[in-house]
């Protein structure tokens, strides 16, 4: 069952509303994550592969088979690609069994062999107990991984997932991801994974392709391309909760650092170099969490930037405290950061809104945003 | 000699039989065509129900009649006249009771949910697979309602029959007529006993559809 899976070539250009999408990477048998905000173009990528709408132009490839490609007029329908498709939506067949529906790719088989894949799919999915239910009687849950039995039962060359355990909770999730990758581990065939999480998409593969507005802007192993320059939606998404237009105003090369201040104020922040000149507008990220907060003046201490400031609000959120502290420059305008500690840590250091404290931050916690 | 009552049922199975073959076709394209000029195509076939049906079987008349284009060529090849036949009835009823067949198929071909076609297909599907394992069977409930409503609008119809019909006791006199007969000669005890028998089956047939739908709605639930 170790068979060498079949390579997909994707190269696609298709006119959306919004944007041109316009992609290309490949995939040996392996997990490629497919991260992008909602409406990067991510499920018009799939929907391409699979069959389900036509690329203006281009090719798609997988294995030794064209799937579509628009200079020899090549179109394959959808039934005859061997892609196992999936998305947050299990679509099960509500009047059939859950067996019923498995076996339903394999309605050509004879008998015999049609039944003993079906049996050991249910099997190993855990629903081998439900076959005879139908999809209304089951759990959202199991659902979804008669889904996948049914999707996986086809032997796919090719597996598309489009957010598919989105809907369940974390326990399920896991069990159900370890099943399927085990799975595709023994097949080698490529698995594309649609996720707008950047956590899943760090605990699921070695390999991340981030889309932005229909394009390919990153490949390549996750810490690799989440510390990469990114866009504004993009950190947004990512959960860097400070963005701040700012100027170059010196550069350190020696050092590898260089000296912002914050547009339209005089607070001065210690950046990473980054390939800008003096005087060159910038955006800076920073997320919440990489702030730290003290009651008094920090001394003797690794961290570049100790900023003063006042708190503004204090917001209890689910596991967590959200501090507004405004920062200024002597007399200046103030700058809201954003920061995030722990319950215990506001207990400890007993915030209370309109106390003043200093803000701590790494020097390179700070990221530069494409502009 | 058919009586009228087995008459007006046997034209009413075979039309809802013809537009079951025919109308399934035709409401499968409606429901999913992207064809912009649908919407015509739709006025054209909901005609029936709007026109009156002595204009409905005016003009049908005119072409099943020997000068019709219609009604010559069925001359021509079976050596009698389309109008005043039992075939000519079909034909009109066919005609008459379109969208009451296609517009209830149409409806519930379209509301099948279009991840499950998708699902089928990727599964390897072909659409005739797909149509008769996922998309008829989800969609049986609206076609069962169009097979009957055909059924009993061709039961209970008066005009187009008259029209095309005339009023030939055994070939081409339906219930309705008959009922419209014996209340011209005053016999009311046979018109009664007929619209009693008419009553009790369409008010049948309604009751069936309506509970197998039920039925069939708990179980998906």
């Amino acid at each position: 069952m170790s068979a060498s899976g079949a390579a997909l070539s994707v190269d696609l250009h298709l006119p959306l509303p919004q944007f041109q999408l316009a992609c290309s990477f490949r995939a040996e048998g392996e997990v490629v994550v497919l991260f992008g905000a909602s409406g990067a173009g991510k499920t018009s990528v799939l929907d391409c592969i699979a069959g389900f709408r036509a690329p203006q132009s281009g090719q798609i490839a997988l294995g030794g088979r064209t799937l579509f490609s628009s200079d020899r007029g090549v179109n394959i329908p959808v039934r005859q690609r061997h892609v196992g498709y999936l998305s947050q939506h299990p679509a099960l067949f509500p009047h059939l069994s859950v067996r019923q529906n498995v076996e339903y790719g394999l309605l050509d088989l004879p008998r015999t062999e049609r039944d003993a894949r079906v049996d050991s799919i249910l099997e190993r999915f855990g629903v081998a107990a439900l076959a005879a239910s139908r999809p209304a009687a089951i759990s959202g849950g199991e659902q979804q991984r008669v889904a996948l039995a049914r999707t996986l039962v086809c032997e796919p060359e090719l597996l598309l997932l489009d957010e598919p355990l989105a809907a369940l909770d974390l326990r399920l999730k896991s069990l159900l991801l370890e099943a399927l990758f085990e799975w595709q581990r023994e097949r080698a065939i490529p698995l594309l994974y649609v996720t707008h999480e950047q956590e899943e998409a760090y605990s699921l593969s070695r390999r991340v392709l981030v889309i932005e507005m229909g394009r390919v802007v990153a490949d390549g192993e996750p810490h690799q391309v989440f510390q990469a320059p990114f866009s504004r939606a993009r950190a947004a998404l990512s959960g860097y909760e400070n963005l701040l237009d700012a100027v170059v105003e010196e550069t350190h090369s020696a050092l590898g650092t260089m000296t912002c201040r914050v547009a339209g104020s005089s607070l001065l922040l210690e950046s990473p170099l980054a390939n800008k000149a003096e005087g060159e507008a910038a955006c800076l990220a920073l997320r919440a969490g990489d702030i730290l907060v003290a009651t008094s003046r920090p001394s003797g201490i690794s961290a570049r930037n100790i900023l003063s400031g006042r708190i503004r609000l204090i917001e209890d959120r689910a596991g967590m405290v959200e501090l507004r502290v405004g920062c200024a420059a002597g007399d200046g305008p103030e700058t809201e950061f954003c920061v995030h500690i722990t319950r215990g840590a506001l207990q400890n250091l007993d915030l209370r809104p309109e106390q003043t404290v200093w803000l701590v931050v790494k020097t390179h916690s700070i990221q530069f945003l494409r502009n | 000699m058919i009586s009228p009552l087995l008459l007006s049922l046997k034209l009413a199975l075979v039309t809802a039989s013809l537009l079951f073959v025919l109308g399934l076709p035709m409401a499968w394209w409606l429901a999913f065509t992207r064809f912009r000029l649908r919407f015509l195509v739709e006025s054209v076939l909901a005609l029936p129900i709007v026109l009156p049906p002595t204009v409905l079987g005016f003009y049908l008349l005119l072409e099943f009649g020997s000068r019709g284009w219609l009604g010559a060529s069925w001359e021509r090849f079976t050596g009698h006249t389309l109008a005043f036949s039992f075939e000519g009835l079909v034909l009109g009823s066919v005609i008459y009771s379109l969208p009451f067949a296609v517009q209830p198929f149409t409806a519930a071909l379209a509301s099948v949910d279009r991840r499950l076609l998708a699902s089928s297909a990727s599964l390897g599907a072909s659409s005739w697979r797909t149509f008769w394992r996922i998309t008829f069977p989800i969609a049986f409930p609206g076609i069962v309602t169009g097979f009957a409503l055909s059924f009993a609008h061709t039961l209970g119809e008066f005009g187009v029959v008259l029209m095309l019909g005339g009023n030939i006791a055994g070939r081409t006199q339906t219930a309705s007529i008959a009922i419209y007969d014996n209340v011209q000669m005053l016999d009311y005890q046979a018109a009664g006993r007929q619209s009693i028998t008419l009553l009790a089956i369409s008010f049948a047939l309604l009751v069936a559809i309506n509970g197998l739908n039920r039925k069939r709605n708990w179980r998906l639930q």
